[in-house]
This record gives C-alpha cells, sequence and structure tokens, in this order.
C-alpha cells in the first residue's frame, strides 16, 4: 500500500524499472551544470568544494552580535548570516513603544550606520560574504552595509552577499511586512537596478520558501508558492524596464529541508528544474545563469522539540544531509536548542559541527547528485513537478502572485495544512520522537541564553546621543529628497544613502516612506 | 457564566509574526464550539484589552515566539488591572523558558502552553477554565 508524502503524493513500497518506462534521462535531467539543471547548477558541485555553511547568527547589540561572527569565523563558517531584531526588520528604531520588549531577543538591534559600524568591526568585508535576513527595510540595511564597507576602503562592486528582500512571502507566512504590495514591489526593482550599477556581485533577493513551510506549507506548496512569487519579482522588474538576463542572474532562492529526505531531494531537484523551463520559456533568459535556481536551505525548526532537546541534533544531520543530497549552495543548520530559546555559544558551534560532518566524514560530496537514475526519487521528482506546476497554475488563475495573495489564497492553503498536521499529531498518527511517543517522565532542566534586558535602555541611548550629535538640518534635507523619490518615479536608493550617511535612523527613513506609501492591511482581518 | 457560548480572543503582542500556533489554537477553539476573535498580528497590549473589553470576552489568549512575553504579557496584566477586568482570564503559548513561567503565572496569567502541546490540552483547559470560575487554578503544560 502507498504511503501518503508530506505533500500527499504516492510513495510506493517497491519501485522498479516500469517506474522509469517513458523516462527520457536527456530530457528530465541533462548533464549536471546543464539546462535543465535538475542535476544541480554547476558541473562538479560539492567535488570541488562543498557548499557555504551559513550560520544564522544575531542578538543583543551590534558589540555581542559582532563577537559571535568573529567566533564563527574562527571556527571555520564560510559566510555570514545577519538576524536582526524585530524592530529592526519592521523599520522602527529601538525606543519606538512598539518596540518594547522586543530589541537585541530574535536578532540584532540595528537603528543607524553607528551600530552597523560596530557590527562588521575588524570583519574585513571583501573576503566574506555577507546574508542579511531583512525585507521589508532590505534598502537600508543593504545601504548600511555599502556605506561601512567604503568606510573599510573597500568598494561596492567588490561585496559579495544577499539580501532577502522578499516582501511577497511576508504577506503569505513571515509577517514582518510594511508597505503595501505595489510599493513594496517597485522598491524590489529600484533594488535590482541600484545593485545592477552599484553592487554588481551582490544577489538581490533570495526568494523564500522557508517561512512558509515553518507556517504550516507541504513541500509542494512551499516550492509552488515561492516560484509564483519569483515568477512575480521577474514580471515587475521586467515591466519596469530592465532586461531578465540583466537581473536573474542575481536571483537566489531559499528553502527548508525536513526529515523525509526522500521527498525533500525529489523537491529541489523538481524546483531546480522547474524554474529552469519558466524562465527559458516564459521569459525568454538566454543567459545560463539566469536559469539557474541556486538556493540556501535551513533545516526546519518547526520539527525540532522542546522534549529531550539534544534528540534535534539528530533531526538536524538527517535534515542537513537531504539538503546536501539535493544541491544546495550553502546551509544553515539549526542548533538543538532552538524550540527553548536562543542558542548558546556551544549550541551554535555543534550545529556547524553537524555540517562539517557531512562534509568531511561522510562521502556524499565525492560525486554528483548522488540520487539520479534512482527508480523512487526520479519518481517522486516528477510527481512532485506535476504537483508544483498545479499549484503555480492555480495562483495563476487568480491573477498571480499578488493577487492570490489579496485572496488570502496562499496563507489559507498553508493554515489547513498546517492544522492537518496538529490535528496528526494530536492523534499521534504523526510520530514525534519525545512528544507523543518516546517520552520521558520527567524532563531534564535546560539553562538557555538570556538577553540582557538593559539592552533596551542603551540603545535607547545611543539614539539620543546620535539625535543631539548629528546635523539636523542635513538629515531633515535627505529625507524630504528621499519622500519626493517615493512620490515620483527616481530611485529611492541614492537619496536613502544620503540620510543614511548623515546618521538618520532606520526607523525615521522607513517613516519617510510609511509617509508616502502607507502601510499593509492583510484582508484576513 | 450564563448558557451563552465562550468567547475568546487570540492575540499576537508586539512584533513577532509567527502565527502557525496562534492560528491553529484559534480554529481548534472554533471547532469546540468557542467563539474566538483573531487580532491579527502586531497588536499593542493596549489594543489587546481594549478589543477585549470591547468585546465583552470571557478570556485573551497571547501568542509570542519572539522572546518579548515578559513584556507584553506582564503589560496585557496590568492593563487589565487599571481597567478593572481582571475576570478576563488570560492565557497563553510560545517559547517561553520555565523560569519566564513560573514568574507570569506569579504575576496572574492563569496557563501557558509550550512547544510540544497538543491542541486538545488547550481545548479541554480553555473550556473548563475560562468563563467558569473567577479563580481559575494555576496551570502549566508542555
Amino acid at each position: 500500500m502507498a504511503r501518503e508524502s508530506e505533500s500527499g503524493l504516492p510513495i510506493e513500497p517497491v519501485y522498479g524499472p516500469e517506474a522509469q518506462r517513458d523516462w527520457d534521462p536527456a530530457e528530465k535531467l541533462g548533464e549536471p551544470g546543464a539546462y535543465p539543471f535538475t542535476r544541480g547548477v554547476y558541473p562538479s558541485m560539492y567535488t570541488g568544494r562543498p557548499w557555504t555553511m551559513r550560520q544564522y547568527a544575531g542578538f543583543g547589540t551590534a558589540v555581542e552580535s559582532n563577537a559571535r561572527y568573529r567566533q564563527l569565523i574562527a571556527n571555520g563558517t564560510t559566510g555570514l548570516s545577519v538576524a536582526f531584531d524585530l524592530p529592526t526588520q519592521m523599520g522602527h528604531d529601538s525606543d519606538a513603544p512598539i518596540a518594547s520588549g522586543e530589541v537585541g531577543k530574535v536578532g540584532v538591534a540595528i537603528d543607524s550606520i553607528d551600530d552597523m559600524r560596530v557590527l562588521f568591526d575588524k570583519i574585513p568585508l571583501d573576503k566574506v560574504s555577507t546574508s542579511m535576513t531583512i525585507n521589508a527595510p532590505a534598502a537600508v540595511l543593504l545601504v548600511l552595509y555599502q556605506l561601512v564597507a567604503e568606510e573599510q576602503g573597500i568598494s561596492a562592486d567588490r561585496l559579495t552577499g544577499t539580501i532577502q528582500n522578499d516582501v511577497l512571502k511576508e504577506y503569505i507566512a513571515r509577517g514582518t511586512y510594511i508597505f503595501p504590495p505595489k510599493p513594496s514591489l517597485r522598491l524590489t526593482a529600484d533594488i535590482f537596478k541600484y545593485c545592477r550599477t552599484e553592487m554588481p556581485r551582490w544577489n538581490t533577493i533570495s526568494i523564500s520558501g522557508y517561512h512558509m513551510a515553518e507556517a504550516g506549507a507541504s513541500p509542494a506548496q512551499e516550492i509552488a508558492f515561492t516560484l509564483a512569487d519569483g515568477i512575480e519579482y521577474v514580471r515587475t522588474a521586467v515591466a519596469a524596464g530592465m532586461d531578465v538576463d540583466d537581473f536573474a542572474p542575481r536571483l537566489s532562492f531559499f528553502f527548508v529541508a525536513r526529515t523525509t529526505i526522500l521527498e525533500e531531494v525529489a523537491k529541489f531537484r523538481a524546483a531546480r528544474r522547474i524554474w529552469a523551463r519558466v524562465m527559458r520559456e516564459e521569459f525568454g533568459a538566454k543567459n545560463p545563469k539566469s536559469l539557474m535556481l541556486r538556493f540556501h536551505t535551513q533545516t526546519a525548526g518547526v520539527q525540532l522539540t522542546a522534549q529531550q532537546p539534544e534528540i534535534n541534533l539528530v533531526r538536524v544531520a538527517v535534515q542537513g544531509l537531504g539538503a546536501v543530497l539535493g544541491g544546495t549552495q550553502s546551509l544553515h543548520t539549526n542548533s538543538f536548542d532552538e524550540a527553548i530559546a536562543l542558542p548558546t555559544d556551544k549550541s551554535a558551534r555543534l550545529a556547524l559541527r553537524t555540517q562539517q560532518v557531512l562534509a568531511h566524514e561522510t562521502d556524499v560530496t565525492a560525486t554528483v547528485d548522488p540520487f539520479a537514475g534512482s527508480y523512487v526519487v526520479e519518481r517522486m521528482t516528477d510527481d512532485m513537478e506535476a504537483a508544483v506546476r498545479e499549484l503555480m497554475q492555480k495562483v495563476e488563475d487568480l491573477g498571480g502572485a499578488v493577487d492570490a495573495i489579496e485572496h488570502g489564497f496562499q496563507k489559507n492553503e498553508i493554515e489547513n495544512n498546517a492544522y492537518r498536521i496538529a490535528r496528526e499529531t494530536d492523534s499521534g498518527e504523526r510520530v514525534i520522537v519525545g512528544v507523543n511517543r518516546f517520552q520521558l517522565d520527567e524532563e531534564e532542566p535546560y539553562e538557555p541564553l538570556r538577553v540582557d534586558p538593559a539592552i533596551e535602555a542603551q540603545q535607547a541611548q545611543r539614539l539620543a546621543a546620535l539625535r543631539a550629535e548629528r546635523d539636523q538640518h542635513l538629515v531633515d534635507s535627505a529625507l524630504t529628497s528621499l519622500k519626493k523619490a517615493a512620490d515620483g518615479e527616481d530611485n529611492v536608493l541614492y537619496p536613502m544613502k544620503d540620510a543614511l550617511r548623515a546618521r538618520a535612523t532606520v526607523g525615521e527613513v522607513s517613516n519617510a516612506l510609511r509617509e508616502v506609501w502607507g502601510t499593509y492591511v492583510p484582508s484576513d482581518l | 457564566m450564563s448558557s451563552s457560548p465562550l468567547r475568546v480572543i487570540v492575540a499576537k503582542p508586539g512584533l513577532d509574526g509567527h502565527d502557525r500556533g496562534a492560528k491553529v489554537v484559534a480554529r481548534a477553539l472554533r471547532d469546540a464550539g468557542v467563539e474566538v476573535i483573531y487580532t491579527g498580528l502586531h497588536q499593542t497590549p493596549a489594543q489587546i484589552v481594549a478589543t477585549a473589553i470591547q468585546e465583552d470576552v470571557d478570556g485573551i489568549g497571547l501568542s509570542v515566539l519572539s522572546g518579548a512575553h515578559m513584556t507584553t504579557f506582564k503589560e496585557v496584566m496590568k492593563l487589565l488591572r487599571h481597567e478593572d477586568a481582571e475576570d478576563i482570564v488570560v492565557f497563553g503559548g510560545g517559547i517561553i523558558p520555565a523560569d519566564d513561567v513560573e514568574n507570569l503565572l506569579n504575576e496572574g496569567v492563569a496557563a501557558l502552553f509550550t512547544p510540544g502541546t497538543s491542541t486538545a490540552t488547550v481545548v479541554d483547559w480553555v473550556t473548563t477554565h475560562v468563563g467558569t470560575s473567577k479563580e481559575p487554578s494555576r496551570h502549566v503544560t508542555a
């Protein structure tokens, strides 16, 4: 009897040659590093060098996060990934009333160039690549990064890294939106144009399914809604007058890796194939780099448990293995204590060590796309492709990603799946080791890392000092220029850079844009 | 309380955007016959308390996964005392370390549900303790 996958697709107990009767490897796979990129975006994949081990980190003030980054670099991490606190992600200063209790909690608090300078102190920005999980105010943090690099004597064209900058998934799953979709997409197009001129090596967006998955999306929903968002961004940039091959090579993606390895590998392979075909057939992209779905993966945080948390080390190893077998370009492995609190130094180190074991103590890096030709994985890849295409068509039928968002379509589909999972877990049909089976009578106490609550007051003091010291006329006139650009058609990033250089804060710059563009109110209330 | 259905609001205080838990609990409560008002994201404690009073609810369920629970839960309790609305039972959930759970229960939060709690546990607790007693028993479960 067939078992159902997480996407509700069949997994038969046995597959044989009949599973590949009409299956043409030339059409379905191609060579590694060649269209349709099912086998991976590079010909040699990990046989040349392993994926980038990119651990997402950040908490407290810029001083503490800077110390954590330098420690991660010393431990062998090969790319930085900055977590910002929620006030920064929502474009509020640390002293705004709504920021109360949130400062420095889920990431580092950045209010101005003063904080950004401290965050990257003694980190050579021409040598590391930096990923920043920042969306609605992505432009603000990108420009701050550029300003700090310039202070270090590094020109913007040498900077490498990624801004997440994916607002559409914020409406669907993650919730850190500021502006309505239309101005948000215009801002995205401004960023694409700005980076093409100023920061050509920067990944301008990381189109993300991870957060949808964390909110409850199945693998097929995760890929379908993410690629549909990708299509919306491409259409926006083309409509803003850009040639597809001028920006598509800088698009990147971000997915989850669950413990269900077979379906996850199939998912990554199917996603690459679909994107390559969409870019070639729908958008006429010619540059092979425009066709490549390059992606970052994070292991599924939602699968981690607060009960017997050490089990999470095992889950993360399995999840990470799936990401590697699926051909990820970079990977974050979660710390085992994430269902309890922020990672400690030790748990963060163990998470990185997990990747190092995968890279150096297994043989999965020895050959490209090890599952190619597998009866089951090729079949699941084809099934996944069909299921994803069908859901993408539903989004198209509603008028594309933005219109579907306004109908609440993606969010509803995801919430239905989340509720189904909760019910299966409650009934015991879905086994969670340590939670609904194999429990301990008494959990061991765990002492989590805590963020110093004094940080909020410290950031407020820094802001007060900054506002007293800076040339207020310069700030005011720069913010006026920014609003003028936002109201018209000029690229907002140039006046934004002037304002931030003059020490305008993240909150002030975001508020200037709020004044012109308004804020988003979801339809599901 | 009379035989009218139980009314609760499920609220997301602060800037946290993770609403999976809140939405699942809201739906499970609705399936159990509870009238649920979901506030949406990014609510201040003042907005939540104002909604609770205006909607004449029996209980408030707060969900926070961002670590801001000590600030926002306490503020909700304080505002309820200020409004003489302490008969509204407050419960909550999220990633809340054990010490904080203890601390919040002492502040008057009636129950806290941490990761791994089944929806049945939450539904049972709400239907037993909300709207029926002015002195709900202290309760913590995972």
